[in-house]
């Protein structure tokens, strides 16, 4: 319980923040991001963040995933320094 | 256990096609799945023993339920015992640096009981710590499945691999990764979502039972984070782009140039050698003047082809590609198109015909669609000798201020087709799938150096493709069109060119000026000739002539015909940058009615907006169909940009006049 009072979208975070997947949101999507890695427990990291609110560039524990921020304000992560 | 046919199975960026490439060599061929553009990849490759299996190379997938057209594939394919391509065995490549995620499709695999060996394949093992996994132990906990470690690019253990294929025992357990059928799911995303989660759980398992050495962060991560603090800079990211895109430009304009010429030189040769040699009748004229031609006007696309396709098989197979769309995406996204649109669009300003092939990569169908419909109209390199015979024709040769007026008309020309693309982008994606919002959630694999046997199986594979699915089809329509502008009805025909004075001494004809007047005769009465004047009350509101009216059909063939045809209408040479006279003839062509030159500033530059906009081109037509399996797409754009064109001319025509 403690994780959710501080978690936070993905799109939220800058370059350089890290953080764990606490929950992606119900929808078409959903299953889509469990099989591309991006589910419960999953350490993430970004990476880049494309000019004029284009994607994000996150590294899940080994590989680099782009998404655009609508996808990325699905993920809900819990930051970790 | 008798292994007749093979599939490779997994997870997109895991060296799949190079596994491909390895067991088949050049010994592949595409096919289609019914009904469907996605192309079926097989080979033959030889076990030890010396007995051939067929290798069928399935799509990329993340997961078995399909979420895109490739992977709708292999869902079918695998999840169907009685499907035709179904394997005796399944390969399953997976990328040792990302076996977690890979191991999710596998374990779908396993729980659908289809024997399996897998493929383990790795580049750098050393650095990322992942060569400590223990196969042996791997295989046990993942229920006897063979594994066999393969490094891609050296093709290192591809002699084990065909081993254990030829070795291959069914006596794995096949114990389940998830209660639940994985067919059964198949309707049901939410239950898809818990299913692959229990399955992480099982796989995150396993693997702490078999990683021995494992980095939190491989070492591939830091690799590319150096060149992509470069490549993907808000600054010098998007210079660099800018200046790969000239790059490819400039080799696809330019180098191309050569090899072109010398086909299109050697083909004319062809043509005149058989019209000398062979005797005179109709066989003669449909070899020399049909068939050569036409084969002629096929292969000249082939260095386009391979040099766009040998660009973009460099920007994917090094990565590069993802970085693309990463900085790509924001700025076209308004318009409907995909990061990955950019590089089609901007091949089509050399031909569109590779710029559409080249949408493969794009992986929403809507995306692409949109892309391919509106290709056609970046302005493209036949287009430029119609642009600048008609720029010289009625457009002055002064300054205003520093720029040449006649360099900023044609510069407009191309404007005009870039806003006019990305205008119709905006129109199309309101058009096609109108619900469909489409997302981006892509892979950007680590960098490496590109294969250069892929790279070139990648471009023979687009060449033969264009040559004989495409060819066949532009050969027929070119011989038709060759066949209507030749022939008309017969006594029509005789008595117009009866008409045409034989050269004597009196009237200082030469044996040429005859000739010549004979085939604009012949082109005047011929059925295109008759259809061209008939339309002339249809495009008299944008300032044509009939003349003008039976280039427009003829060029179909080509938008550059535009230039022959005219001058073969004028019986004059058509080298108009060399020689004066076809330029000088429609300078003085006058209007019978009004008085007026024919072509003057209004229907000059109607002309060029019409050939901005109008599908003047076959063979682009062909290419479309044959991208997406279907003759209604081509259709739509032959329309499309008919209308566009007639009312674009029609607006300019009226504007200026």
């Amino acid at each position: 319980m403690k994780h959710q009072a501080i978690q936070r979208e993905l799109d939220s975070f800058l370059p350089g923040d890290s953080g764990v997947v606490t929950a992606v949101a119900k929808g078409d999507l959903a299953a889509k991001m469990a099989e591309m890695g991006i589910f419960l427990g999953k350490k993430v990291r970004v990476l880049y963040k494309a000019p004029f609110g284009g994607p994000i560039a996150v590294d899940f524990e080994g590989y680099t995933l782009s998404l655009r921020l609508e996808e990325a304000h699905l993920v809900q992560v819990v930051p970790v320094n | 256990m008798e292994i007749n046919r093979i599939a490779l199975v997994g997870n997109p960026n895991t060296g799949k096609s190079s596994l491909f490439n390895l067991l088949t060599g050049l010994n592949q061929r595409i096919g289609n799945f019914p009904g469907v553009t996605v192309d079926k990849k097989i080979g033959v490759t030889n076990l030890p023993s010396g007995k051939k299996i067929e290798v069928l190379d399935l799509p990329g997938s993340y997961s078995v339920f399909p979420r895109s057209e490739e992977e709708k594939i292999v869902f079918d394919v695998v999840s169907n015992k009685a499907h035709p391509d179904f394997p005796d065995l399944v390969v399953f490549v997976a990328d040792i640096n990302n076996l977690e995620r890979n191991l999710l499709l596998y374990s779908q695999i396993q729980d659908l009981k289809i024997p399996a060996i897998i493929a383990l394949t790795m580049n750098d093992v050393k650095k990322s710590g992942a060569g400590y996994i223990d196969i042996s132990q791997l295989s046990f906990h993942l229920g006897q499945v063979p594994i066999v470690k393969l490094n891609g690019r050296t093709g290192e253990g591809i002699d084990k691999l065909k081993a254990a294929i030829e070795g291959f025992r069914n006596d794995q357990r096949f114990f389940r990764f998830s209660q639940r059928d994985p067919l059964s799911l198949f309707a049901e995303p939410e239950a898809q979502v818990k299913d692959a989660e229990w399955r992480y759980v099982r796989i995150r398992e396993i693997l702490s039972k078999v990683k021995i050495a494992a980095g939190d962060e491989p070492a591939k991560i830091a690799n590319n984070g150096k060149l992509d603090k470069i490549l993907l800079h808000p600054v010098f990211g998007y210079l660099l782009f800018a200046f790969v895109l000239l790059l490819i430009f400039q080799s696809i304009f330019s180098i191309a140039e050569y090899p072109m010429n010398w086909i299109d030189g050697t083909f004319l040769e062809m043509s005149r050698w058989l019209s000398v040699h062979l005797s005179p009748g109709v066989f003669t004229d449909l070899l020399a003047q049909g068939i050569i031609p036409g084969m002629g006007g096929i292969l000249v696309f082939i260095p386009q082809i391979a040099l766009l396709f040998f660009f973009l098989a460099l920007l994917e197979e090094s990565g590069y590609m993802s970085r693309v769309v990463f900085l790509m995406d924001k700025l076209v996204r308004p318009f409907g198109l995909n990061g990955k649109s950019v590089v089609p669009l901007v091949g089509s300003v050399a031909c569109a015909i590779p710029g559409i092939m080249a949408t493969r990569t794009i992986s929403s169908w809507k995306d692409r669609m949109i892309t391919i419909m509106v290709a056609p109209l970046m302005s493209c390199s036949a287009r430029i000798p119609v642009y600048t015979l008609l720029i010289a024709l009625v457009i002055p040769e002064k300054y205003i201020g520093p720029f040449n007026l006649q360099g900023l008309v044609l510069f407009g020309l191309y404007a005009l087709g870039l806003i006019g693309a990305l205008l119709m982008a905006l129109v199309f994606k309101f058009l096609i799938r109108p619900g469909e919002k489409g997302y981006l959630l892509m892979e950007m694999p680590g960098y490496q150096w590109p294969r250069w046997k892929a790279v070139l199986i990648l471009v023979k594979e687009k060449v033969m493709m264009f040559v004989v699915d495409a060819g066949k089809i532009i050969l027929a329509i070119s011989i038709l069109l060759w066949a209507l502008c030749s022939y008309g009805p017969s006594q029509r025909m005789d008595m117009a060119l009866s008409m045409v004075e034989l050269p004597t001494p009196e009237n200082q004809k030469t044996e040429e000026d005859y000739d010549s007047e004979l085939a604009s005769v012949r082109l005047e009465n011929s059925y295109i000739g008759i259809v061209g004047k008939a339309m002339e009350p249809a495009i008299e509101p944008l300032g044509y002539d009939w003349k003008i009216g039976i280039s427009l059909i003829t060029s179909f063939a080509a938008r550059e015909v535009f230039v022959g045809s005219m001058a073969a209408i004028y019986s004059v040479g058509e080298d108009f940058e060399e020689d004066q006279s076809l330029i000088d003839r429609m300078r003085n062509e006058v209007n019978q009615e009004t008085g007026q030159p024919v072509y003057n500033l209004a229907s000059g530059i109607s002309l060029m907006v019409f050939y901005v906009f109008a599908m003047q081109c076959m063979s682009t037509l062909v290419v479309v169909k044959r991208e997406t399996q279907s003759w209604k797409w081509p259709l739509i754009q032959l329309v499309y940009m008919g209308i566009l064109a007639y009312l674009a001319a029609l607006a300019a025509y009226q504007i200026l006049s």
